[in-house]
């Protein structure tokens, strides 16, 4: 693979920015209408979200982000409002997996480290992050070879429409 | 090395020797989708050319979470599941019918399986003993096209339990002293297993509380091994050659073992806006509360209306506080129904709800206004959880729940018994 690198300007969320904060529950009949539902991504945890975000913009969080419910609308909406990568300390297990999936980078690393409106570079290839704001350097933990495939197809269903199956470890094309 | 519960159920259907960190496929016994992330999983695995099922027997659809349904979208979302249904020949259960995890357990859930569900509460089922995990939309529709699915076998924290609850103390109380203690990603990837001497006492009914609420420590799965109590419980359910024993090796590998007397546990809440900001109830104790709770797939069962019943008995809610009551199934309720629970809380002012998820995810059925307090027996306190941002909820047992609503205030329950 390539190397990729992506950059864009940070939006930084505190800790704890549960499925339920970034698409209400109440919404839910939006679900089949994802872009009226992606117009109210995040609204309950910063209103000025989604008018400032711009395609290509990261998002930056804290602590467990992406905690609750198991609704993929969550990364579909940061998907759709232009976000191209999540950075954060801490992940849930389900959304982190949602966000593979939906070809969202989910890249762990000291955020701390990260303000607001901070321009970074991403390296997907080597998951470093270069704060180019402050100059600061990140790395990150590496993704199981599976969900590197994942991601690189750009979600699981173009994954599964290209291999058919799961391919993983000894099988796994090695790039 | 021996292997924990996790480790042995997905090495028996990954065929492969499955240790803590590796990548395993593994087919899948149960897959399921409810209504509210159905209709994704339904337009991915349409997205993706797939056109049957590969078991539609083991494939189950759930109306439960806008059941009946609040809006006209919500009402063709259901319209487009039900032809879904049609076209696959999957189960289908309606809407009345109850939440998905109480179904799943009384009818599907055996000790051995895996089953992957669109929900996060799929960890449920752990306490009969099934591998049971949420997903999103996208990897349930690949598990229903393929029969299988990809896992990272957890590493596992196993709960030691001894004792016997108090007066006043129950399962919930135990779970969320766990997620207090462990904190709400303390056990993120991980799997919980449950087991001690104190198991032989802990009912299915409890059990299925307990790992109901593991994803709320960030758990993967909350596994309990199966004995006499679950060969009981399925045998209650008309599913005993569902039973077969499954334990862990006693030289298994855990990676953090917790050890708990539940006898020295209070009745406990927890304090919005995380399920890990939990303390004794003492805490919260005199807070007034507009609304009270009772059901959801965490603590909707008979034990927990049998409990509320009779603390209930001949008193009567608070008159500014309403009490919402909703069975986590159509056999709760008719069951409840039999033992006289229902009366004796209609009696008390309970607005009884239909079997299924009711006012839990902010949908419909029991919305709260702005600068309100519920006190709720579900599982999640988070900001707007409830349909409001503006308003808050507090979590705890069926007990604290009863009580608090004779006195309009939170409660402890040791109070009213």
């Amino acid at each position: 693979m390539s190397d990729i690198t992506l950059k864009g300007k940070a939006i930084k969320l505190g800790d704890n920015i549960s499925t339920d904060l970034i698409i209400p529950g109440r919404y839910a009949h939006l679900r089949s209408n994802l872009p009226e539902l992606a117009k109210h991504a995040l609204e309950d945890a910063d209103p000025t979200f989604v008018s400032r975000v711009k395609p290509g913009d990261f998002l930056v969080a804290g602590e467990n982000f992406g905690l609750g419910s198991s609704r993929e609308h969550a990364p579909v909406v940061i998907k759709m409002v232009g976000i191209s990568a999540i950075l954060a300390r801490s992940v849930a297990r389900i959304f982190f997996r949602n966000a593979i999936n939906q070809g969202v980078p989910v890249l762990l690393c000291d955020t701390d480290k990260i303000s607001d409106g901070d321009k970074l570079e991403i390296n997907l290839t080597d998951g470093i992050v270069t704060n180019l704001t402050s100059g600061a350097k990140l790395s990150c933990g590496k993704v199981p070879p599976l969900m590197s495939a994942i991601l690189e197809e750009g979600g699981l269903i173009p994954y599964i429409q290209k291999y058919k199956d799961f391919v993983i470890a000894s099988k796994a094309k090695q790039s | 090395m021996g292997k924990t519960l996790a480790e042995k159920i997905l090495t028996a259907k990954s065929k492969t020797d499955a240790k803590a960190g590796d990548i395993v496929i593994a087919n899948v016994d149960l897959a399921f989708v409810q209504d509210t992330t159905g209709p994704l999983t339904v337009r991915q695995f349409k997205e993706s050319g797939f056109r049957k099922i590969a078991e539609p027997e083991r494939t189950v659809i759930f109306l439960d979470h806008a059941a009946p349904s609040a809006a006209r979208q919500l009402s063709n979302d259901h319209v487009l599941l039900r032809r879904f249904a049609k076209e696959t020949g999957c189960y289908i259960y309606e809407v009345g019918d109850g939440v998905c995890h109480q179904l799943v357990a009384e009818h599907f859930a055996k000790p051995g399986d895996i089953i992957v569900g669109s929900d996060s509460h799929t960890v449920t089922a752990g306490a009969l003993g099934a591998f049971a995990t949420g997903m999103g939309s996208s990897d349930v529709a690949v598990a229903l096209a393929l029969g299988k699915t990809w896992f990272r076998v957890p590493e596992t924290f196993f709960i030691n339990l001894r004792g016997t609850f108090s007066k006043g103390v129950y399962a919930k109380d135990l779970i969320l002293y766990l997620i207090g203690q462990m904190g709400a990603d303390g056990a993120t990837y991980k799997a919980l297993e449950f087991g001690g001497e104190a198991l032989a006492h802990i009912t299915m009914s409890q059990r299925l509380t307990i790992a109901n609420m593991a994803v709320e420590a960030g758990a993967k799965v909350g596994l309990f091994p199966s004995d006499e109590v679950t060969q009981g419980f399925l045998t209650t359910q008309g599913r005993s050659d569902s039973y077969r024993p499954l334990y862990p090796d006693a030289d298994a590998h855990y990676e953090r073992v917790i050890s708990l007397n539940i006898a020295e546990l209070e009745p406990m809440v927890s304090l919005p806006l995380t399920v890990d900001n939990v303390f004794p109830v003492g805490k919260a104790k005199g807070i007034i509360i507009q609304q009270v709770f009772i059901g959801t797939c965490t603590n909707g069962r008979l034990e927990d209306l049998a409990v509320a019943a009779s603390i209930l008995q001949d008193k009567k809610r608070f008159p500014d506080t309403r009490l919402l009551v909703a069975p986590a199934s159509r056999q709760v309720l008719t069951q409840a129904i039999d033992n006289g629970y229902i009366r004796a809380l209609v009696e008390a002012g309970a607005t009884i709800l239909p079997p299924g998820c009711a006012a839990c995810l902010g949908l419909h059925q029991g919305v709260l206004g702005d600068g309100e307090v519920c006190l709720s027996t579900a599982n999640r306190n988070f900001r707007g959880r409830m349909g409001n941002p503006e308003a808050t909820i507090y979590l705890a047992s069926s007990a604290t729940a009863a009580a608090s609503a004779i006195r309009g205030e939170i409660t402890d329950p040791r109070e009213a018994m």
